[in-house]
């Protein structure tokens, strides 16, 4: 090739790159186009949004930045987390009791940001324990579970933990309905009909301190409860919940809660629910749950057994309940941000149906019924109906919203994401999702007031979507850009556990609501914080031995310990005395049959160990805390059962003596 | 053959220039963290006596005598947060010795330095010679402005002040 040729040709494909990379961009280029540019978030620069997202069988919930992808934190919530201690610090331990003592594991689905008339109020986020029913509350400014409340007469709390517009109440209902903790439970399981019932917990949130109470309990028909909104503005003062297995099946559920052509979304005045309350039409009931409350000053959680709830009977007390009809087998049941549609997505329907909430009215007031539902009356369906959106796709499970009149649901079969317009019922876009989508996200998607901008879908499976990892395989979250008319997948990342629900609050809310950033030393009431070098200490109390030890970059006081003995407990007290972000201190001990402790800059944390064996035992700090880390080291002697070596401790050359004399 | 080299690159950044300029943009807020109460001055201007913070020769003026109120929290204060790395005689331990600060240093500078480590460790060069001695940064141990005041006076009274 000459020189003239080689020029000819590169202004010829300059000219072409050119043309190509700058054509216009159309639904063609979906995923391709600028998509990554749209998720891009520079090192440095912060993400639009937080993103709280369910850990399913994790237990935990965990946080991403939108629209980044990026993983912030998992918050240990219901299971075990030895990496944070959680569950094995002496302090968490009570976090994790129930009636049934400690469980340290949990089956986290959905996800509830504390609420303010109708919008996100950035202090609290719920989650629900759907094993052994349970309602979490987040503290949003240190990002740890702050309370746990157990749910008695439940029994797979999925639908669960929706709240009101106020966060007056976050609602917990019974996925399998049970006999009740207070009736005799010894009973054949096929007199389901007879002896199982449903229950649904409102329980109250201060909207100060946030701690939750069970205000009353619903008394239902036994089916199960799958999800729930709240209605909100016009409808604010009811609460819908879907629900199926109707047919009151106890076997094969598969067939056999699948055979009527309708189930029914529960409509629930709780208003008129709390008149009742305050009319005294409750029932107290003797039970058993635990109340778990931690406290920021000591560092500390407290379990508390509760034994009594109130109950109001919705077949006996009438104008609380009412049954809509809904096809079939409904999951989603999705309030729009007007409060005047309802959306039923049944999970085994060809149809979306949507509710009117006027019309609801209007039915309920001239008692437009078609019988009653083990007294409870069953509100005709046309009258009730706004109307079906027709062949949406299969499987519909959930709906969100964008506040500027559509409606967002994701099809399980079909796996797909399907936009049409409330007010007119058409299908305008739909998108594949990779693959079987359960539930959408839109952040403030079940507010008054959602913001518009992205759309996260999550997915069950993932299977050749990222490099394979044996059998097993990540679920997966993927991102939206619904801005405009067509929606377009912007990015596609793995999570942690299986992401059920998720919500978005915008990030400045958060991040400016006063986060913690240490535990100020002076404010610390742990009764056994060492609050400078000079308060470490040893004691013996009996066989247990109480090491009052402080951490700072980059040494433990006290780092030598002698005269512990086979019998003893130890107890590590560890007090971080960094007054500085960021700067955690961890501990470990070798051969303990316990987690590590990983405390923040300010903070008392402890171990429990039981020594095993005699020799010396090294203790460490797990966390990369200074150029001298790997320093921060000590040791402890384990003697026998019976040793005369006296109890000493001290670090560098300054030797201090037992508070307690030495053994003889 | 250089002339195309030249060319091609002329080519290629005229790409870019046409699809403007090719730089990924973001709606991302671009937000840095509140900017300090007084904005840092650069390693050119900065004044090794007085070091970088709130005080200086003017707004901080001592009694000749000591303070014995002010030192005994500061020897509480210190107790808590300090003494685990600083020992009361010349003898490093993390960090060194307190003995003599008071007579090395102004006491404006200590002020900056114990409110205010980090910029002042970026920037004062006796402090990057002392990190290379102890390689350990002094933390920032988040103390309050009285703190700081009351653990001064510990340490001219450390220092002999009557």
């Amino acid at each position: 090739m000459k020189t003239k040729q080689i020029i000819t040709f590169m202004f010829l494909s300059g000219i072409l790159m050119f043309a190509i990379s700058c054509r216009p961009k159309n639904a063609g280029t979906t995923v391709m186009g600028d998509s990554s540019v749209k998720a891009f978030v520079a090192p440095g620069q912060f993400d639009e949004y937080y993103n709280f997202v369910s850990g399913g069988f994790s237990g935990q919930m965990s946080v991403y930045g939108l629209p980044s992808g990026r993983l912030f934190r998992v918050i240990p919530v219901f299971s075990v987390d030895p990496e944070k201690g959680w569950g094995y610090s002496e302090e968490t331990k009570p976090m994790l009791n129930t009636s049934h003592g400690f469980v340290p594991w949990d089956d986290l689905h959905h996800v509830e940001l504390s609420q303010t008339a109708g919008e996100i109020n950035g202090k609290w986020v719920f989650g629900n324990a759907n094993n052994t029913p349970r309602l979490a509350r987040i503290d949003l400014k240190t990002f740890k579970t702050a309370e746990i409340i157990e749910l008695p007469n439940s029994a797979g709390n999925h639908s669960s933990p929706f709240g009101t517009e106020n966060s007056e109440y976050i609602v917990a209902g019974t996925r399998f309905s049970v006999p009740a903790d207070y009736s005799d439970g010894d009973v054949p399981i096929d007199t389901y009909k007879k002896n199982f019932k449903g229950h649904i917990s409102f329980v109250s949130v201060d909207k100060e301190s946030g701690e939750m109470d069970i205000a009353f309990q619903l008394k239902t028909p036994g089916v199960n409860f799958d999800l729930a909104r709240c209605g909100r503005d016009k409808s604010h003062g009811w609460f819908f919940f879907s629900c199926y297995n109707t047919e009151q099946a106890n076997t094969l559920l598969e067939v056999n809660a699948s055979q009527k052509d309708k189930d029914f979304i529960m409509a629930v005045n709780w208003k008129k629910a709390e008149e009742y309350l305050k009319a005294g039409k409750g029932v107290k009931q003797k039970v058993k749950y635990a109340h778990n409350v931690w406290d920021e000053a000591t560092h500390t959680g407290t379990s508390t057994i509760k034994n009594e709830v109130t109950v109001l009977d919705v077949s006996v007390l009438k104008d609380i309940c009412y049954m809509i009809p809904c096809p079939k087998s409904p999951h989603g049941c999705d309030v729009d941000p007007t409060g005047e549609y309802i959306v039923g997505s049944g999970k085994l329907a060809a149809i979306i149906p949507v509710f009117s909430f006027d019309k609801l009215q209007k039915a309920i007031a001239n008692k437009a019924y078609d019988g009653e539902y083990e007294g409870i009356p069953i509100v005709k369906y046309e009258e009730a109906l706004y109307g079906e959106v027709k062949k949406p796709g299969l499987g519909p499970l959930h709906t969100e919203f964008d506040g500027k009149g559509f409606a967002y649901t994701s099809f399980f079969v079909s796996s797909e994401i399907v936009k049409w317009n409330i007010k007119d019922l058409t299908v305008v876009d739909r998108v594949p999702t990779f693959y079987s989508v359960g539930h959408l996200s839109i952040p403030g998607g079940n507010t008054r007031k959602p913001s518009p901008k992205y759309l996260v879908a999550y997915n069950k499976i993932t299977k050749d979507r990222y490099l394979p990892t044996g059998p097993e395989l990540a679920q997966s979250a993927q991102l939206f850009d619904i801005s405009g008319e067509k929606m377009q997948m912007i990015l596609d990342y793995p999570t942690i556990g299986e992401p059920h629900y998720a919500q978005s609050a915008p990030a400045d809310l958060i991040r400016n609501n006063g986060q913690l950033k240490i535990y100020p030393i002076a404010e610390n009431k742990h009764p056994r914080a060492a609050k400078g070098e000079s308060e470490s200490k040893v004691v013996r109390e009996g066989n247990k031995v109480h090491v009052y030890m402080t951490a700072i970059r980059s040494h433990f006081a006290p780092d030598n310990i002698e005269g512990v003995k086979l019998g003893d407990e130890v107890y590590f007290h560890v007090t971080n005395l960094e007054q500085d972000w960021d700067v955690p201190h961890g501990f470990g001990v070798k051969g303990a049959n316990n987690a590590e402790l990983l405390i923040m800059p300010g903070e008392t944390t402890t171990l429990k160990w039981v020594p095993d064996r005699v020799g010396i035992t090294p203790i460490y700090c797990t966390d990369f805390c200074s150029a001298l880390h790997q320093e921060m080291q000590g040791y402890v002697r384990v003697s026998p059962a019976g040793s005369n070596v006296p109890l000493t401790f001290h670090v560098g050359k300054t030797a201090a003596t037992s508070t307690t004399p030495p053994a003889k | 053959m250089r002339n195309i080299k030249i060319l091609l690159a002329f080519v290629t950044f005229g790409f870019f220039i046409a699809c403007g300029g090719g730089a990924p943009k973001t709606e991302t807020p671009s937000e840095t963290p509140a900017a300090p109460a007084e904005a840092p001055a650069d390693a050119a201007t900065y004044d090794p006596t007085r070091g970088e913070g709130k005080f200086n020769a003017d707004n901080l003026k001592l009694d000749a005598t000591l303070n014995p109120t002010f030192a005994d929290a500061g020897e509480k204060a210190a107790g808590v947060k300090c003494t685990s790395c600083h020992k009361l005689s010349d003898e490093r331990l993390v960090g060194p010795g307190w003995a003599g600060v008071t007579e090395r240093r102004t006491h404006y500078w200590i002020m900056n330095f114990i409110t205010n480590p980090d910029p002042m460790i970026d920037k004062d060069p006796a402090l990057q010679a002392q990190l290379e001695l102890c390689l350990v940064r002094m933390p920032n141990q988040s103390l309050a402005e009285e703190e700081a005041r009351n653990i001064l006076e510990f340490m001219r009274k450390n220092d002999g002040v009557k």
